[in-house]
């Protein structure tokens, strides 16, 4: 054995040294693993503090150590602290090992004896790879300065204009005809009750109008090639129908549109726009889009009433569905949520009974600009109610639906019967779970609306219903509900109900995410690199996350994690160039025979073939490191660095030195390797 | 010598999905039983059929191989090409004499930590049942392959 190995076992205080007897898996190391190359064996309460890397570095120092093994927690988490610190030792950082025996043993068993002797058998495994490990290089890969962010709402607004305030370009991609996402929707913002337009709309128009912003609305990505610092994208620019180059935005096109669509987008399905429209009028870009599925000229071939009358000759019905290709080096996502369908739960009436409104509904209602301008009343347009309901949680902590909690909804319904109360005067019944206020001013929002009068009964809401049992309930919408501090069963007779609607992941998000290569959650949420620590970035180099896609999440938050991602984006277009792991596949040219066999298992295209000499070739550009190519020659010609085929192997070999508590053969397979 | 046979079994994970559930499934104290110890391995695409034999031959009783769910791969598609080579290798395990049970693939994506935790345990009850892993010893022994759920829907 030529190599000189150190062994760190670490305690993690009492994560690890809980259920893993640490001193006996160090003496054992020491003992039984002194014929594999280990000359220290040391544990420590915590390896990853400065103490423990201090340890590392010295032992590489005094007893000039030609690898480092050190079992404590996953690499996902501590892989890069104990690298650095072999090389602050002086020893090339890939001659180190972390073995994990904390997600995989502490926490997962909670026999003791076994616990210990799976550590020790992680831990042999450990000391037989590192063997095998060679000193590395990290890759440089440039970082094309320009960024893609995908979706207009206020997380990608946000980040668009930080990344472009810093002097960086940005293509802003976004699906419908204008940004401003849902916040564009809202009335009024909780807990300050700003005006959710005024606060946004500037924003919507910096971004439009930011000399480093090029915004594509009613675009959408259709693919992505490339990696990090080197991502191609190609967008499809859906055909507007308008020449944006002529169209000054007057709005006439609209005006003069003979045919009238319900908007289910922007007004909910409670509102009407034109075939030819812009969603809003503060909608940035100004240009509208011609609806082709509803437009009396794409049905039936006749009308071009805003041709005729549009003084720019802007309107263009031959312009076809455009394809553009982008260089980019960072993508950040910025999809965000869709509402959850009420119509899911009958008993809640919705979409049965007119005067049952989803949370989003009643946003449209309470919006000056809305369908009502602004006056909360009933379905049938004229009728203020005088009792209202909300329920809270309405697809949400529900197993029958969705189990998360959505975050947002009571403070949002909070909202609402503050402004039913203010702008009706109506009684206000809240029907909450628990009532969840937990940031900056929300609580303080919960005691006002609470001091205003509106009365708040603990308990889900079992029924909404029409049918009346007592005189006084005639007409109304009756409220079934178990009223849990009172300990019995209410009927309360209301004339409105709202159904504070929980979110949802947008519907296409797993297809969003195999697009960018990233990963979901069970729920459909994307997933980030680390919940806690790394809450923007993804297990994918050069792929954000931010705002609701990743979860639930409130304005602030939203805003928080646009602006978070964008300082990881540019964190690397300042560097310039990102480092990534140096796990690549190379072809020993004399041991290739030719036999092309790898040439179609590459995805990335990443091998190619030299006629002249017959054999392959790995283009370490391309190369992501899967390692197929590797597993797949008949040769043995290609090498998988960082995963070698001598590294696995002797890791096996390790793993299997040991057997289980008192189970057979531990002692004749661990002498006969040692042998 | 206890009574009850621990099977020991190796696992192959994948780094951006099986071995990322594995760590959730640490970080969430799921339990499972110890007798599975992993590899993290870039991809399911990275497994050469002989590190299972290698495994079977060093004493393991059973192999465990997890990849990304199909289509969700982060290459792309190699999984498909680690369930290629699966099917294959459970033909070369049964003209060798070994019970196909011993080896099997499962698709964990990064959410799934307790499902993952689940197949081990299934796996590890499954492998028990088998008893240990008699390489070589029996020549005679066949076994017919069960079709697996896949194939059973392409036909």
């Amino acid at each position: 054995m030529t190599e000189k190995i150190g062994v760190y076992v670490c305690h993690c205080g009492t994560n690890i040294a809980g259920t893993v007897d640490v001193a006996e898996v160090r003496d054992w190391a020491e003992k039984r693993l002194k014929g594999r190359g280990v000359v220290v064996a040391r544990d420590y309460k915590f390896m990853c503090s400065s103490l423990g890397q201090e340890l590392i570095e010295k032992d590489i120092k005094e007893n000039e150590l030609t690898r480092v093994v050190v079992a404590a927690c996953s690499p996902h988490l501590h892989e890069q602290t104990f690298r650095t610190a072999c090389k602050r030792g002086g020893l090339n950082p890939y001659l180190c090992e972390l073995v994990s025996i904390r997600e995989q043993v502490s926490w997962v068993h909670t026999d003791q004896e076994a616990a210990t002797d799976k550590a020790k058998a992680v831990l042999s495994g450990g000391v037989e790879r590192v063997q095998h490990h060679e000193p590395l290089e990290p890759l440089r890969v440039p970082i094309h300065p320009a960024t893609l962010v995908v979706g207009g709402g206020i997380a990608g607004i946000q980040t668009a204009l930080e990344i472009a305030d810093a002097g960086k370009h940005v293509y802003l991609v976004e699906r419908d005809p204008s940004i401003g996402g849902h916040m564009a929707q809202f009335d009024k913002t909780f807990p300050t009750l700003d005006c959710s337009a005024c606060i946004l709309t500037p924003k919507m128009v910096s971004a439009g109008t930011h000399p480093n912003i090029t915004l594509l609305t009613w675009s959408e990505v259709e693919k992505v090639d490339g990696y990090v610092g080197n991502f191609v994208v190609t967008i499809r620019k859906k055909a507007r129908c308008v020449n944006t180059e002529l169209c000054t935005g007057c709005g006439i096109c609209q005006e003069k549109c003979p045919k009238k669509v319900i908007d289910e987008i922007y007004e909910a399905g409670l509102g009407y726009r034109k075939a030819v429209y812009t969603p809003f009028p503060q909608a940035v870009p100004k240009y509208p889009v011609i609806d082709k599925p509803n437009c009396t000229y794409f049905l039936k071939g006749t009308c071009k009433a805003c041709e005729k009358f549009c003084p720019t000759s802007a309107i263009d019905f031959n312009q076809e569905d455009e394809l553009i290709t982008v260089e980019v080096g960072n993508i950040v996502l910025a999809t965000g949520y869709d509402l959850f369908d009420p119509r899911r739960i009958p008993h809640y009436g919705y979409g049965r009974l007119a005067n049952v409104f989803t949370s989003l509904e009643f946003e449209r209602l309470t919006n000056a600009a809305g369908p009502t301008n602004g006056s909360i009343v009933l379905r049938d347009g004229k009728t203020t109610p005088k009792a209202v309901g909300i329920v809270h949680c309405v697809g949400s902590r529900d197993r029958n639906y969705n189990n998360y909690c959505s975050a947002i909804c009571c403070m949002q319904s909070l909202k609402f019967a503050h402004l039913v109360k203010e702008r009706t005067g109506a009684t206000v019944y809240n029907f909450y779970i628990d009532m969840r206020t937990a940031a900056k001013a929300y609580d303080e929002f919960y005691q006002r609306v609470l001091e205003e009068g509106t009365l708040f009964v603990r308990g889900r809401v079992a029924e909404v219903t029409d049918a009346a049992r007592l005189p006084s309930e005639e007409g109304k919408l009756i409220i079934q509900v178990e009223d849990t501090l009172a300990g019995k069963q209410r009927r309360i007779p209301v004339d409105m109900v709202i159904l504070s609607a929980g979110l949802q992941p947008r519907f296409d998000a797993k297809a969003t995410a195999k697009l960018f290569g990233i990963s979901c959650s069970a729920d459909s949420w994307f997933i980030e690199k680390h919940p806690k620590l790394d809450p923007v970035a993804t297990m994918t180099e050069g792929v954000f996350i931010a705002g609701c896609c990743a979860g639930p999440k409130d304005i602030p938050n939203s805003v928080a994690q646009g602006a978070a991602a964008a300082a990881r984006v540019l964190a690397h277009i300042d560097e310039g160039e990102i480092m990534l792991e140096p796990v690549r596949a190379t072809v020993i040219a004399e041991k290739c025979s030719g036999c092309r066999i790898c040439n179609n298992l590459c995805p990335f295209n990443a091998i190619l073939f030299h006629e002249d000499r017959m054999v392959s070739e790995v283009n370490a550009a391309l190369c992501q490191g899967c390692g197929t190519c590797v597993a797949a020659c008949p040769a043995g010609a290609i090498t998988g660095t960082g995963f070698s085929n001598e590294q696995i192997l002797s890791q096996i070999e390790g793993l299997l030195m040991l057997n289980i508590a008192n189970g057979r053969r531990p002692v004749e397979i661990a002498e006969a390797v040692m042998a | 010598m206890s009574e009850t046979f621990e099977p020991v079994i190796i696992g192959f994970t994948c780094n951006w999905c099986s071995y990322r559930a594995a760590d959730l499934a640490g970080t969430a104290r799921v339990k499972y039983p110890p007798n599975v110890r992993l590899i993290r391995l870039m991809c399911s695409g990275r497994l050469d059929p002989t590190f299972v034999l290698k495994a079977l031959a060093s004493g393991a009783d059973g192999v465990l191989i997890t990849g990304c769910h199909p289509g969700e791969c982060h290459y792309i598609e190699q999984n498909y090409k680690a369930m290629r080579r699966f099917l294959l290798l459970r033909r070369t395990l049964t003209q060798m004499g070994i019970e196909p049970g011993r080896v099997k693939l499962v698709w964990a994506s990064a959410a799934e930590g307790v499902r993952l935790a689940q197949e081990i345990a299934n796996l590890v009850e499954e492998v028990r049942a088998l008893g240990p892993l008699n390489w070589g010893k029996d020549e005679t022994s066949s076994f017919i392959l069960p079709p697996l759920p896949f194939e059973l829907e392409a036909a």
